[in-house]
């Protein structure tokens, strides 16, 4: 992992202080709240609907397992015993006092943490694969460039007072699991002829009320070009994106009014002017970041554990585990392992002081002390080996995190909504609560197979719910929750913005609608079909018939 | 008119907090409360001169219940009470 420099350190350090004297001044009088919102925003510190809200970092949505002990931590000491894992890979804490939250601060800075940029119109922090350094399909670690980019957009003062928050991505491995294409701007690690490493550029991908797909800017960027490359395309944003209104502000919409074309050449125009100047990457300072992320100290082991093959037949509920929730790892013997954050009529996301900490004597335990972040709200161990992945199962079942239902229907994708945040219209938690309540039954949900459903609580769409393959939003009829839904969005290499299916369901019909949807596809799918596919080849016709009845 | 209040969130700790007769409350049940324009307004002028104590005031409606006052719509019902998936926190777990 990467670890911090004395520039990191005193930067993170001074910014503790300097917030600390704010909120002095704040409860003092000195700062009014018009003076002040802007300055703990700019350090993650929201107010909603009952409290404060502390929104923090996880670059790239790695923890080593300090940081997750510390996470605990907070949990415990700050907050009410829990924290929630977001869709872009970071915590959140529900209930902090303003004037403790310089001490939170602290106490992350320990551990190498911040909450810096985790708000405003500045670039956000970049996320990325969560299996990153584990999967079997890597071209290249993505972490080592969230990293490179990390360090040049924090607080780099030209992109400080954007048009509007800038999200990128990037992923190193052809099956995106960073959602790229629905992010400011997607980097995707490829290999050209000559078998030389270098990235795809998009732009323009987003969600919120105007749902996008990104389109290709540049199908190759050599690796000591990328910062050049990213600074132009952040420049004629900042110079062409519109100010003048909230909602058209995103770069989705300068790409969409001007052309994928015209925002190229504008790009390729302000390239030449920077490629070979100051913005070029060493070649030593390349090194420097990617020994920071050298794989851990693989033993050698062989393909099959005899352990855990015996454990897949002796244990019916273990083999369920490792079907939906292990993937494979690059090493032989071992194995990336997905820690569902989404119980039976659990909330998604959320988990305990105890869980934290727990999770994180597992990562040292088990996985090279290394914990990850899920965009879906789910937590990984990267690097298990086959041979422990018995013990690990038993452990996490010790601390009820072992519900095997990653990639089904019962790991559901849910922003906080009304229950906790200003924004929302609607509340998703409850409705995430009675869906997996609904497809509770294993036997069942691992029938029904791969399929992603997302929530929503209003059109910011913090839930992903265009592009998960059944998506909710809730919207508020007249002082009423309602909720409208869509089919076939995915956040894949195949990225897709889902199809409104028809008028919105009431709380009381929606589990029924979601329901009657499954079975719809239980009906007409074709042998090893997946959900999305089904509704690729027949469309909404027959979901739109099996709700509302033939028109 | 209907029936106002005037809530806010306190600002050492972001709670939840109803303008009462002579101060502040977490209980909206405690909530002064005004029936014309004026009265309401007049209301939002005295939670507004304490912006050392209450930040984001302004204006709900609220309703007499059986228990007592009520805010009318649902999302000022759940910060009255905390998170309906959470009985555990809030007000409501009091």
């Amino acid at each position: 992992m990467y670890v911090y420099d004395q520039l990191d350190r005193q930067l993170v350090n001074d910014r503790v202080e300097e917030f600390r004297d704010q909120v002095r001044r704040r409860i003092s009088g000195e700062l009014t709240e018009e003076q002040f919102r802007p300055l703990r925003l700019m350090n993650g510190l929201y107010l909603q609907l009952h409290a404060y809200m502390l929104r923090v970092a996880v670059p790239y949505g790695q923890l080593s397992a300090v940081q997750m002990r510390r996470l605990g931590r907070i949990a415990r000491v700050y907050d009410k015993g829990y924290g929630h894992f977001t869709t872009r890979q970071n915590i959140q804490y529900n209930w902090p006092k303003l004037s403790e939250a310089p001490d939170i601060l602290a106490e992350l800075a320990e551990v190498e943490m911040h909450a810096i940029q985790t708000s405003g119109n500045c670039i956000r922090n970049t996320t990325s694969d969560p299996f990153a350094g584990a999967a079997a399909d890597e071209i290249d670690d993505p972490r080592v460039w969230s990293e490179i980019i990390r360090q040049w957009s924090t607080l780099h003062p030209e992109f400080s007072f954007l048009p509007r928050k800038f999200k990128i991505a990037v992923t190193g491995a052809p099956n995106d699991r960073a959602a790229i294409k629905v992010h400011d701007i997607g980097i995707v690690i490829v290999r050209n002829a000559a078998g030389e490493i270098g990235f795809e550029m998009w732009a323009g991908g987003g969600q919120g009320r105007t749902p996008m797909i990104a389109r290709l800017i540049r199908d190759f960027v050599a690796p000591k070009d990328l910062l050049s490359y990213l600074e132009a395309m952040m420049r004629v944003y900042n110079r062409f994106g519109r100010r003048d209104n909230k909602y058209k502000a995103r770069i989705k919409i300068l790409v969409h009014e001007i052309g994928a074309e015209r925002y190229r050449d504008e790009v390729e125009a302000e390239w030449q002017d920077l490629r070979h100047g100051a913005m070029e990457l060493p070649q030593a300072e390349i090194a420097r970041i990617r020994a920071a992320f050298a794989p851990p100290a693989f033993a050698t082991l062989p393909a099959v554990s005899e352990k855990h093959q015996a454990k897949l037949f002796e244990d019916r509920a273990y083999a369920r585990w490792v079907k939906s929730n292990v993937r494979a790892h690059k090493v032989d013997g071992y194995a990336i392992a997905v820690i569902s954050l989404k119980p039976v009529g659990g909330i998604p996301g959320d988990a305990t002081a105890e869980q934290m900490e727990a999770v994180a004597d597992f990562a040292e335990r088990w996985s090279f002390s290394e914990v990850r972040v899920t965009h879906e709200q789910n937590l990984v161990l990267p690097h298990v080996r086959l041979d422990d992945l018995y013990d690990l199962w038993l452990a996490l079942g010790a601390v009820e995190l072992d519900t095997p239902n990653v990639g089904t229907v019962g790991d559901i994708i849910a922003c906080p909504g009304l229950d906790y945040c200003s924004l929302a219209n609607a509340r998703s938690i409850p409705v995430s609560q009675r869906i997996s309540e609904r497809f509770a039954d294993l036997d069942r949900l691992h029938d029904i197979g791969e399929l992603t459903l997302n929530i929503s609580g209003c059109i910011n769409a913090c839930g992903h719910h265009h592009v998960g393959n059944i998506g909710i939003l809730g919207v508020d009829k007249k002082g009423e929750e309602f909720y409208q839904i869509t089919l076939g969005g995915r956040a894949d290499e195949n990225a897709a913005i889902g199809k409104i299916v028809g008028p919105a369901f009431s709380t009381d019909q929606v589990t029924d609608a979601i329901e009657t949807i499954v079975e719809t596809y239980i009906q007409h799918r074709e042998p090893g079909e997946r959900f999305v596919e089904t509704y690729e080849r027949l469309g909404l016709a027959p979901f739109k018939e099996a709700l509302y009845g033939a028109a | 008119m209907s029936l106002q209040a005037v809530t806010a969130n306190r600002l050492g700790d972001g709670l939840v907090i109803y303008l009462t007769a002579t101060g502040w409350s977490e209980q909206v049940a405690d909530a002064a409360t005004a029936d014309t324009r004026d009265a309401a307004q007049a209301l939002l002028d005295r939670a507004l001169a304490q912006p050392g104590h209450a930040v984001g005031a302004e204006l709900i409606e609220v309703e007499q219940g059986a228990d007592g006052l009520r805010p009318v719509r649902y999302r000022e019902l759940i910060r009255s009470l905390g998170p309906t998936v959470r009985a555990d926190l809030g007000y409501q777990a009091a």
